[in-house]
């Protein structure tokens, strides 16, 4: 008899999955299933275009809806697992029912941090992660209103650039010195602030947020000793991985589900894959990645495993973010220490910012720049050693930067 | 609605519906025609979506703007009917377009 395979997670990952295993020629049942309405769907436009309303539903899901169907995939939306029974292979759900598998991959993604300051809970307090969340933001992003934006993160800034185009007064709270401090350098972090601030967007850093106030709604913002007045709140502080259903499985976690270079759990029959991980990258240190890029990666390297063919996950990591006209994106995982080389001129605002490491590209991150990241991309997956002089040169195009340095 | 026809690598033939104003990657992506990764979703961010461009249907296509020629420039294969297909959106114009696909997107 065919094996039977269980995906947990109507996502990005899960998605990948089942389009992988079917690419790897398995042809036994799977079930995936999703604990929201609709089936797997692209989450970056949320905080973008599908915010801005220039981007139709429809267009956000993965597959076409017989997709499911054509590949044999049961597809169970609406439902979440209460429980792994790992000695008897089954998942159970919450309705009680109970799916055996053979192999089980755990594509549960990641949960929104939450605050928990006074007033955090009063109605016009949004998050954003879901097509639900963004269809309530929607109602409410009219021109004129006062958002208040919590987190100086993609999520924060996507969203505040998005406003600020809609016509809101924008203010963005940062608990830290700089934006988006935990993903790009600091260059990148002060050429932002300059855009935001051009947009009319108005940025207070080293402001933490301690609370909410109003009667029935939202209508104040308390941070750093002072009040805003607000009509909306967006929080965007991060995301928790969604390892709970693992760690009561008795699979080892820590801030993500711990999984080797093959997406394998402790367990050989369970599987993990995108945001809910953590595994040991290609520099050899351990990690949680949240972009679209691990998903898919690792959901296809889960899918090689789980078919017998596996296969190293070693992808560079890659990330982007839209804000107004301005493409940011960022292969490798820079680290403090790396040597910064800046590459173009922000004022044009097309450059990059080069992150070397004992002579090695590292990490790029590009503005408007595309073969900066391109040509950077594959360098860092090659290992390639470049000067820091030659890297700054505009006139060695970026196409021969990585040849010639090869040769 | 319009219709693309996606060529695989391989002479198979997929034709698809694609409503006017998506993209062209998203009628073969959603279809899972193989060929097209579109790891990004149509952000320009990639480059794995490239199609080669029947000739006869060239003109019929808007100019690429800067970032999809750069972007090309990096795409396996590149040749001067070489688009990226989540930079093209359906139109009625285009109904019948035919496309054929790289051997691979990396």
């Amino acid at each position: 008899m065919s094996e039977r395979i269980v995906i947990i997670g109507a996502g990005q990952a899960g998605a990948q999955a089942v389009q992988s295993l079917r690419a790897e020629g398995f042809t036994g049942p799977i079930t995936m299933i999703g604990d929201e309405a609709y089936p797997p769907y692209q989450r970056p436009p949320l905080s973008k275009a599908y915010l801005l309303g220039a981007f139709e539903r429809a267009r956000l899901f993965l597959k076409a809806d017989a997709y499911y169907q054509e590949t044999g995939c049961d597809l169970l939306l609406n439902t979440s697992a209460a429980a792994i029974h790992r000695a008897e292979r089954t998942v159970e759900l919450t309705d009680g029912r109970k799916l055996p598998y053979d192999k089980l991959l755990l594509a549960t993604g990641a949960r929104v941090r939450r605050l928990t300051c006074p007033g955090a809970d009063l109605p016009g307090v949004h998050y954003l992660k879901t097509i639900a969340d963004v269809d309530g933001l929607q109602q409410v992003f009219q021109p004129g209103k006062r958002l208040a934006v919590v987190g100086g993160g993609y999520i924060g800034l996507e969203v505040a650039a998005v406003a600020a185009k809609r016509g809101l007064d924008v203010t963005v709270f940062e608990a830290m010195d700089r934006l988006m401090a935990r993903a790009v350098s600091p260059q990148l972090s002060a050429f932002y602030a300059a855009e935001h601030q051009k947009a009319g967007v108005k940025l207070k850093l080293k402001t933490g947020v301690e609370g909410f106030e109003g009667g029935g709604k939202v209508e104040r913002v308390r941070a750093g000793g002072e009040v805003y007045p607000a009509d909306i709140v967006l929080v965007g502080i991060g995301v928790i991985a969604n390892d709970d259903l693992a760690r009561a499985a008795g699979l080892p976690c820590g801030d993500g589900i711990i999984v080797d270079r093959n997406a394998m759990t402790a367990d050989p029959a369970i599987f993990a894959a995108g945001d809910c991980t953590r595994h040991t990258g290609r520099e050899g240190v351990e990690l949680r990645l949240e972009c679209v890029q691990n998903a898919i990666d690792q959901a296809k390297h889960a899918a090689l495993a789980m078919v017998g063919k596996p296969k190293i996950y070693s992808e560079v990591p890659w990330f982007w973010s839209d804000q107004y006209d301005l493409k940011l994106q960022i292969a490798g995982l820079a680290r403090p220490t790396d040597t910064l080389v800046l590459r173009g001129d922000p004022a044009n605002r097309k450059f990059a910012v080069f992150h070397l490491r004992d002579g090695k590209l590292a990490a790029v991150e590009s503005v408007n720049a595309a073969p900066e990241y391109l040509m950077g991309k594959k360098m860092i997956a090659e290992g390639i050693a470049v000067a820091a002089e030659r890297l700054a040169d505009l006139s060695v195009p970026m196409k021969q930067m990585g040849e010639e340095q090869r040769a | 609605m319009p219709k693309v026809v996606y060529i695989e690598h391989n002479g198979k033939e997929h034709v698809i519906d694609v409503p006017e104003g998506w993209s062209l990657m998203e009628g073969a992506v959603k279809h899972l025609v193989p060929g097209i990764d579109a790891d990004c979703g149509g952000a320009c961010a990639c480059a794995t979506c490239q199609v080669f461009v029947d000739p006869q249907w060239l003109p019929a296509l808007p100019p690429k703007d800067d970032m999809e020629e750069t972007m090309l420039d990096f795409a396996p294969e590149q040749k001067p009917n070489s688009r990226l297909s989540c930079q093209i959106r359906m139109t009625s114009a285009l109904d019948g377009i035919v496309l054929r696909l790289p051997k691979s997107q990396h």
